[in-house]
């Protein structure tokens, strides 16, 4: 009884951890991936988990699942045969899109656009026309519209999307086309827009609901199977999927809303980085997730991750609330180059992958990677083992790095080092666009380091941003499941209302997002859970008159009954100082209004690592050669699991585990705490005094 | 008298070599700092044009004022020859006066803002930025009249001046400009937002200054911009051939029934110096489409075309400029004279592009691009609306892009960076109109191996009276093809009464009277085809008349034989493609869709139920002026 597991399923492996409710004492297990049925791994998982903690799989309750089947089909390009209807005049919304180009002056040169998700030959117009405030301009033609959908039945659609000028007012006309369709198409899946996003601007609103057509039969299929699958082994189970926005839904709702989970997998790191952390007394977080091809980073402020309201997968970004997580093409296999005409050492974006992999592998790879780099710098000793058992062979990759530094007039090592800290400050340049550019000073912010690649980068990247301390979570490869495992459910609802503040007042917005509230609700309560375990949350985005910007503001209810829009407008002021270093002397404009809601997470507390002293010789497993800021050092290597709480690890240092590797520069003191994360903190650390920054400007 | 820099520190900075690796990190946080002052002026600015359109360009320059990144060139050097005061810490400039920067900006609209970026002292870098105004007052709503004849009717011009002096705004000055505009609101929105985005690139480059070292941040800057010299030669030795090249594009009117216009320019290479030379190109207008083109700015188009063909890694910077020679003879529709009208550049402007198409092409025909949607058509509507308050709308249009060697142009896409559509709901909940139609025109765009980008048709049904304006080209010359690609579509624009009645309306038109219910139908011009239409797929012909793209009658242009609904008749279509091989003439490199200007006119009034523009007429006084100045200088004028 009451044991929940929270599965991970990445490109390799399969993650899975299983937690006691009660105890926190918790298991964890690593299994291939099955790409071809992830089902499959997931079960060998539990399989395998299960016996570790010798349970029976009948004990546990609840399954919490981050899943990447959205990401994939959307990146693979093999979702559903789509259909669209759009209104009279916009069959090409999809195609022409925002004409934007990408790439700058001259962009256009080498710019292939990608197909649209929905074909042009299965979008067929509605006669019919709403106007931008909602009133009905024009009745839909009912006839015309069926024998239209007659039509587009023959081109063999899966699923049906209806999308229709301002239904975001009004969504009368989109409700009624859904009917005659589910008339005319029988067994068809229809999404409408004013359902799934109903908020102002065509074009998103459009592909938005499309690519949750596009991704929703096979997310249903691998929900249900998965479901199904599940009963076999336990009874009575409830399976939740985690969104983008780091909250898990219920399967069904994933099911009919998939466009939520485009992030999912992702979504998982942040939440456990964020559960570690909170466990080791930090709140305020950058998180650095890095993985073979890329790096995944993240911003926490006050226990909160910061969402922001699109999602973005490849070249498809949809209106989606999502963690607001940055990737960029620096990881593991990442190769170096020297291009011949400017003689500039760039790494990435193209990535060596899972295969070949690094030349170390020893699979036929002989392009230069970071792997390669930190292999030659000694940071990952030859001893270490990846995933498990993979050999690493030192000698490939010094003949890999040693191209870049002939290249470059480097010797061997230097090369390595500058392909070392080539890769770190592209990291940077992630890491401040969820910081700096937010408005947020990364000096105040701890940086907590996953994935299997992560740990050997957190120091560096702590010391370029003054991020401190650096934490190194136990487990930095299975933070995504622990993360499934202890997250909440929840739950949004959005609609755009568009409003001077001079058109509304506060009683009309208090009602407006207490309606949302309810509507939210009733899902969660579906779930089981308890109105009485229910948090929400209220939000809502508004801009200056005229802008297009859009700030997100929390409100806080009662004080909006006490002071009216006030409240809202002061806050706004205050956001826009912050982030642009000017308010101004205009009225204010509603866009969005949204309420959150969310049950109790579960509340398991790791058991206490073992205390020592502040000594760690016990868990010095041996020395290595290594070349750290330009110079050759002698660093101790350290074996993770006998690590005790207290014990203070000096640079320069390497610590070993199953599953990824840490380096300690020197300088540098590594703090194990009774959590089991290690902060690193330099030597001569001072807390900052931080100035309230200088505000300037015209106002 | 050029500006007197004043600086504290006069300890000139050292230059020291930077190992690569800090050179790399450097660029990439130029870069970075570059993005971050889009960002920032994209979030707050009003005007839709640079909220929505993204119409403005950002920049960081070394201390001699050289860009090191951003899109336009620099023109800092060509500031300070133009200021006659001090530049100090914390002082912020601004002008609008094209003559006064020597065309670094091209029309009054654009508000350029400059910053001198102090550490210590002393200068260790220059940012800056210009964005598009919805409105500077003027005779026009939108203060780009299409009959203006001096720039002063454009609107208020703002010669440089030091806005902010020693961090201290001068509102006195401010007051003066927003009280010339119609919508001040906005201008000061957008004033403020280009002030923060030139902070965030100071702030920027101190962070960097602060890290490495101000000798390593200004050698860094050094050797990036020898980087790209570096780069820059091997790609001219390599593309330009040292025998002359040719290419003469047109405008097609001036919106005073003149026209069309020729812009000519000859390329060739000595040594590795390539040398731009518009000789021939007509005298400048005396209507508002002038150009004031800058040497430098050209340079860096030419520049940007050929590493976006040839070697797209390549960054982007000033590095290069001694490498390129532009001769433009003054008293030309490049090189105006002032006070010349300029606010109509936009066609110019964009038609250089279709230039630089056809010279660097003829040399390389495998990666020549088609002609293109070189333009970005204006479309203006105003007035008051029953409550009694005003309303103005500024947007920018956009068409088809042309085929390439790497594929088709697509549809109703922008050529300009980063510009996007404002969305119609936006519109709709802002402006008193309806968008009845948003689509694509079939079969608009150059049929060719790769297919040129259909033109845009939007239907604006206006809900008040009010008026509108119209700023477009293209109407009477086609974009053409390339590599036996056939042109794209002309333009037009059609005004349909909501009293049944239709009137087509020139391409370029302001003060035009709409009354509540009218429709007026803007279609855009196609992009031009790239390759043997011949060549291309039948199966992909066959897609495109699926969607809609193509016509199943335009199939028959790529010699492919269809149905409605995109099936192919095999047989048909070889017998089809058989015939029309056997019956053409050799390829040609440029298909314009005419073979001369002559020619065209006499079918002008046929096909486009206008009657041909008149021969261009041109000043005297311009001529005189231009032929003292080139005397001076030792050049040919007009």
């Amino acid at each position: 009884m009451s044991y929940r597991l929270g599965v991970d399923v990445g490109g390799t492996f399969t993650d899975l951890l299983l937690v006691h409710e009660k105890s926190g004492q918790t298991w964890s297990a690593k299994v291939p991936s099955t790409p071809a049925d992830q089902s499959v791994g997931v079960l060998s998982g539990i399989k395998r988990v299960c016996e570790r903690a010798g349970i029976d799989p009948k004990q546990i309750d609840h399954v919490m699942h981050g899943t990447t089947v959205a990401t994939n089909t959307v990146l693979t390009g093999t979702g559903a045969r789509c259909g669209l209807v759009t209104t009279k005049g916009y069959r090409q919304v999809l195609q022409i899109a925002r004409s934007y180009v990408p790439g700058g002056l001259g962009g256009w040169i080498i710019y292939n656009k990608s197909l649209p998700m929905a074909p042009l030959a299965c979008t067929i117009e509605a006669d019919e026309r709403v106007s931008a405030k909602g009133d009905v301009v024009r009745p839909l033609d009912e006839k015309a519209l069926r024998a239209s959908l007659k039509k587009l039945k023959l081109q063999k659609i899966e699923a049906l999307t209806v999308s229709l000028i301002n239904s975001f007012a009004n969504p009368a006309h989109e409700r009624r086309v859904r009917e005659i369709a589910l008339e005319e198409m029988p067994g068809t899946p229809v999404s409408i827009s004013s359902d799934v996003v109903p908020e102002m601007q065509e074009y998103e609103r459009t592909v938005t609901t499309v690519a949750n057509s596009y991704v929703r039969p096979r997310v249903d299929r691998y929900v249900r199977n998965l479901k199904t699958k599940l009963a076999g082994v336990a009874s009575d189970v409830k399976l939740h999927i985690l969104r983008s926005d780091g909250g898990l839904a219920s399967a069904s709702s994933a099911a009919e809303y998939p466009v939520n989970l485009l992030m999912s997998g992702p979504a998982g790191g942040v939440t456990g980085a964020l559960w570690v952390a909170v466990q080791a007394g930090f709140r305020n977080l950058l998180t650095v997730d890095v993985g073979g091809t890329s790096t995944d980073v993240a911003l926490i402020q006050g226990g909160q991750p910061r969402l922001r309201r699109e999602t973005t997968v490849g070249d498809v970004t949809v209106r989606a609330s999502s963690v607001d997580i940055r990737s960029v093409g620096a990881g593991g296999g990442s190769i170096a180059h020297v291009p011949e005409l400017t003689k500039a050492l760039r790494v990435g974006p193209q990535s060596a992958g899972a295969d070949p992999g690094p030349a170390a592998y020893n699979r036929g790879g002989t392009e230069p990677t970071v792997s390669d780099a930190n292999i030659v710098l000694g940071y990952l000793p030859e001893m270490q083992k990846l995933g498990g058992d993979m050999v690493l062979n030192r000698e490939l990759a010094q003949t890999a790095v040693k191209k870049v530094g002939d290249a470059l007039g480097l010797g061997v090592k230097q090369a390595a080092q500058g392909i070392y800290n080539i890769v770190n400050e592209n990291m940077v340049g992630a890491l401040r666009l969820v910081s700096v550019e937010q408005g947020y000073d990364p000096r105040d912010y701890a940086l907590i380091a996953f994935g299997g690649a992560g740990p050997l980068h957190a120091n560096a990247l702590s010391r370029l941003l003054g991020s401190w301390p650096s934490i190194i979570p136990p487990g930095p490869g299975v933070l995504c499941a622990l993360g499934d495992a202890t997250t909440a459910v929840r739950d949004e609802r959005a609609r755009t209302y568009v409003r001077k503040f001079s058109e509304t007042n506060g009683k009309e917005i208090d009602k407006i997002l207490k309606g949302l509230a309810a509507d939210a609700s009733k899902g969660l309560e579906v779930e089981g859970v308890k109105k009485s375990e229910i948090t929400t949350s209220y939000q809502v985005d508004l801009r200056y008159h005229g802008q297009g910007l859009r700030l997100t503001v929390e409100v806080n209810l009662a004080e909006l009954q006490k002071k009216g829009l006030k409240v809202i407008s002061d806050k706004f002021d205050e956001e826009h100082e912050r982030l642009f270093t000017f308010a101004l002397p205009l009225e204010h404009e509603l866009v969005t209004l949204r309420s959150a809601v969310q049950g109790q997470g579960i509340k398991i507390k790791r058991r206490p690592l073992a205390a020592g002293g502040g000594d760690p010789r016990a868990a010095a497993v041996g020395k290595q050669k290594a070349f750290m800021e330009g110079k050759d050092v002698i660093a101790v290597v350290y074996d993770r699991v006998k690590l005790k709480a207290g014990n203070k690890v000096r640079g320069p240092a390497i610590v070993m585990e199953m599953d990824s590797t840490s380096v300690i520069l020197p300088k540098h003191t590594g703090h194990v705490d009774k959590s089991g994360c290690i902060l690193i903190y330099p030597d001569n650390f001072k807390a900052p005094k931080r100035v309230a920054a200088k505000k300037s400007g015209h106002k | 008298m050029p500006a007197t820099i004043v600086q504290r520190n006069k300890k000139p900075f050292t230059k020291m070599k930077v190992d690569t690796v800090t050179i790399d990190i450097i660029e990439s946080a130029l870069r970075n700092a570059r993005y971050e002052m889009d960002t920032v002026l994209f979030r707050t600015a009003m005007s839709p044009g640079i909220r929505e359109q993204h119409d403005e360009f950002p920049m960081i320059a070394n201390t001699e004022g050289k860009m090191v990144v951003g899109q336009f060139g620099s023109f800092i050097w060509g500031f300070m020859q133009g200021y006659d005061g001090t530049v100090e810490e914390g002082d912020i400039f601004l002008t609008s006066d094209p003559y006064s920067v020597n065309g670094a900006i091209s029309h009054a609209n654009d508000w350029l803002m400059l910053m001198p970026v102090y550490r210590g002292g002393r200068i260790i870098a220059w940012s800056a930025m210009f964005g598009h105004m919805t409105d500077v007052g003027g005779k026009v709503p939108g203060s780009l009249p299409t009959d203006g004849t001096t720039i002063y009717e454009d609107g208020i011009v703002v010669p440089p001046v030091k806005i902010y002096k020693g961090g201290e705004l001068n509102k006195d000055v401010l007051r003066v400009v927003l009280h010339n505009c119609r919508l001040p609101e906005w201008n000061l929105s957008d004033f403020n937002a280009i002030t923060a985005a030139l902070r965030t690139a100071a702030a920027r480059c101190i962070e960097i200054a602060e890290r490495f070292g101000d000798d390593v941040f200004y050698s860094a800057m050094d050797a990036m911009l020898e980087r790209n010299k570096r780069a820059m030669r091997a790609l001219i030795r390599q593309n330009v051939p040292e025998s002359k090249q040719y290419f003469e594009d047109y405008i097609c009117d001036d919106g005073l029934n003149m026209g069309p216009y020729r812009i000519k320019c000859s390329m060739w290479r000595e040594g590795d110096k390539c040398i731009f030379d518009f000789a021939g190109t007509d005298p400048q207008s005396i209507s508002s489409i002038n150009f004031l083109l800058n040497e430098e700015m050209f340079k860096m188009f030419a520049g940007i075309y050929m590493i976006m063909v040839f070697d797209p890694q390549i960054l982007f910077n000033d590095g290069f400029y001694d490498l390129m020679e532009v001769r433009i003879p003054p008293g030309t529709l490049l090189k105006p004279l002032k006070p010349a009208a300029l606010s109509c550049r936009t066609h110019a402007l964009g038609r250089i592009f279709d230039i630089l198409a056809g010279l660097l092409g003829q040399g390389n025909p495998d990666f020549m691009c088609g002609a293109g949607f070189s333009d970005s058509p204006h479309f203006m509507y105003s007035g008051y609306d029953k409550n009694g308050e005003w309303y103005q709308l500024y947007q920018i249009t956009f068409g088809g892009i042309p085929g390439k060697p790497f594929g088709d142009g697509p549809d109703g896409h922008s050529l300009w960076p980063s510009f996007t559509n404002v969305p119609n709901e936006f519109l709709e909940s802002y402006f008193p109109l309806r968008i009845d139609i948003y689509e694509t025109i079939a079969d608009t765009g150059g049929a060719g191996k790769n297919r040129g980008g259909n033109g845009l048709r939007i239907g604006y049904r206006f809900l008040e009276p009010g008026e509108i304006s119209i700023h477009d080209d293209r109407w009477l010359t086609y974009p053409w093809g390339a590599n036996g690609g056939e042109p794209g579509a002309r333009s037009r624009k059609l005004l349909q009464r909501s009293d049944g009645t239709e009137q087509l309306l020139p391409s370029k038109i302001d003060h035009v009277k709409v009354e509540a219910g009218d429709l007026l139908i803007a279609d855009t011009w196609g992009g031009g085809g790239w390759g043997d239409p011949l060549e291309r797929e039948a199966a992909k012909v066959g897609f495109d008349v699926a969607a809609g793209l193509v016509t199943a009658e335009g199939a028959k242009r790529y010699g492919v034989v269809c149905n409605a609904d995109g099936k192919i008749d095999e047989a048909a279509t070889g017998a089809l493609r058989v015939k029309m091989r056997a019956g053409r003439g050799p390829k040609k490199i440029f298909d314009r869709g005419f073979e001369t200007i002559d020619e065209l006119k006499g079918r002008c009034k046929a096909e486009t139920g206008f009657d041909p523009p008149g021969q261009p007429r041109f000043t005297k006084w311009a001529a005189v002026a231009a032929e003292a100045m080139a005397k001076k200088k030792g050049i040919k004028a007009a």
